[in-house]
């Protein structure tokens, strides 16, 4: 039972994580990609 | 309503405590979009010239009331519903926050479809700065009560994600516009559609994941010190009983000088660094500077509030303040040295520090006034923001224009406002010194305490 709960916490971990951390990461990396430009 | 209520969110036995930090993120990554606001600003004056500005289409200080007014009513907002924020707990805050903010765009698509500015100034300046507001307090308690052990951490988090929305919602505004625009038409109402609709959908699932812990709960292997620290309060103050103690005025100018010290020059940084060097940094390198101050506003946000935890509030405004002070005055060496990389160096820890004092506040105040309603408490503090938001720009603004009409070269007319910062700093500096813990004839009493809990 503890196992199952464990399980399904660990994916909802994963899929709430993810569902903010993808956009956030393409935010970022979007950004960085810009701010090279500053040592060109 | 009842999926709403403070009572259907009491987590369940063995909830993680970690899908607290995304339901915050959520929310913060979704209203940080008001700091991308300007992507809007040219296609919007250019609405019915379609290529250029025509008669009729609006004008750039028009169109800068918008974000201004946001940022108003976000202060307001914070002020008036903090209290109820934390007593209808932050399923309800989230989802009126996504309603408002979904809701603002919407209604400002339909101002750019009629081309009526006064309905864009009510849908995202009225409408949607009520949605920042509510939004920007309303996972700051709960995350707190979550993470005893590590507040700042947690507030960092989620005020991160709020540094961070700009970062999503600048390419992608950019993107939808580019998808709904045609020869004959600038798609920047259907963006806004696309927009509250996404937004409202984001923030919609931090509002179903959110949770508050059972009372009395505690994380696995964590007591509280036996002996708490001189100054983190296990008592709690009421939110306008907050408002009669120096300690939350001392706080207020902590916050208010930290972040005037550093919005005026993050509005001003492409230009600021252009006219220092002359001829060394073009347009497009000031731009990529500005990013990365973006990246280490963002950044600071959540280590310098992380690492409160671990030297205290109060020392890591210290840092803020001396460190600040040094950097400040190195600011005028850099350009007469004609050292970019000092100058940007300087600026990135400046700015660093900027977002750190954002983040690092809520858990001061937790440590002040107790986690029962640090989240209204909180949104009265944002007032300092509002102020903040007002002095450092046209500090820096008035202060260069005074220099250069006055015969000073643009590369050290900045010099004086680095000094002038120094000196808020200063200031800054001893109210924080000031700070001491809150009285006792502050604290609530038992009943009280149960009265607030019925």
């Amino acid at each position: 039972m503890a196992d199952t709960q464990a399980t399904g916490n660990g994916v909802k971990l994963v899929l709430a994580w993810l569902f903010v951390g993808i956009p956030l990461a393409w935010g970022v990396i979007e950004t960085l990609l810009h701010s090279l430009k500053l040592f060109e | 309503m009842s999926f709403f209520d403070k009572s259907r969110t009491v987590a369940p036995p063995g909830y993680s405590r970690w899908l607290i930090p995304p339901a915050a993120l959520c929310v913060d990554l979704c209203i940080g979009q008001a700091y991308a606001f300007s992507v809007f600003n040219l296609p919007m004056t250019k609405l019915i010239g379609i290529t250029k500005s025509a008669s009729g289409d609006w004008l750039l200080t028009d169109l800068g009331w918008i974000f201004s007014l946001a940022i108003f009513f976000l202060g307001v907002s914070s002020a008036i519903f903090g209290r109820w924020v934390e007593e209808n707990g932050p399923r309800k805050a989230m989802f009126t926050a996504a309603c408002l903010w979904g809701g603002g765009f919407i209604i400002s698509a339909i101002g750019v479809y009629i081309h009526n500015i006064w309905v864009i100034y009510i849908g995202y300046g009225v409408i949607g700065g009520f949605a920042l507001g509510i939004g920007y307090i309303s996972p700051v308690s709960t995350l707190i009560k979550w993470f005893p052990d590590r507040p700042g951490m947690a507030t960092g988090m989620a005020i991160m994600g709020f540094g961070g929305g700009a970062f999503i919602a600048s390419p992608l505004s950019v993107w939808l516009m580019a998808r709904f625009s045609t020869p004959t038409h600038v798609g920047v109402a259907e963006t806004f559609i696309a927009l509250g609709v996404i937004y409202f959908c984001f923030m919609s699932v931090g509002a179903i994941i959110v949770r508050i812990p059972q009372p009395g709960w505690k994380p696995a292997g964590w007591t509280a010190p036996a002996q708490p620290k001189k100054l983190v309060t296990t008592n709690n103050v009421y939110v306008y009983q907050a408002l009669k103690t120096p300690q939350f005025w001392l706080i207020w100018w902590v916050l208010c000088l930290n972040v005037t010290a550093g919005i005026g020059v993050l509005g001003q940084a492409s230009a600021m660094i252009q006219e220092m060097f002359p001829g060394k940094v073009t347009v497009i390198a000031a731009s990529g500077f500005v990013g990365l101050m973006s990246l280490f506003n963002m950044g600071g946000r959540y280590c310098w509030a992380t690492l409160s935890d671990y030297i205290g509030r109060k020392n890591t405004y210290y840092v803020f303040f001396l460190l600040g002070i040094v950097l400040y005055i190195l600011v005028p060496q850099t350009g007469a040295a004609g050292s970019v990389a000092g100058f940007v160096l300087c600026f990135l820890i400046i700015i660093s520090m900027y977002g750190g004092g954002f983040s690092t506040v809520p858990a001061y105040l937790r440590d002040m006034f107790g986690t029962r309603y640090v989240g209204a408490i909180h949104g009265l503090l944002l007032t300092a923001w509002s102020m903040a938001g007002i002095f450092g720009p046209v500090l820096v603004n008035y202060i260069r224009q005074y220099n250069v009409t006055h015969g000073v070269a643009k590369a050290q007319a900045y010099n004086t406002t680095m000094y002038v910062m120094a000196v808020l700093l200063v200031v800054g500096f001893f109210c924080n010194l000031l700070v001491r813990a809150v009285d006792k004839r502050h604290h609530m009493s038992a009943e009280q305490e149960a009265r607030a809990m019925a």
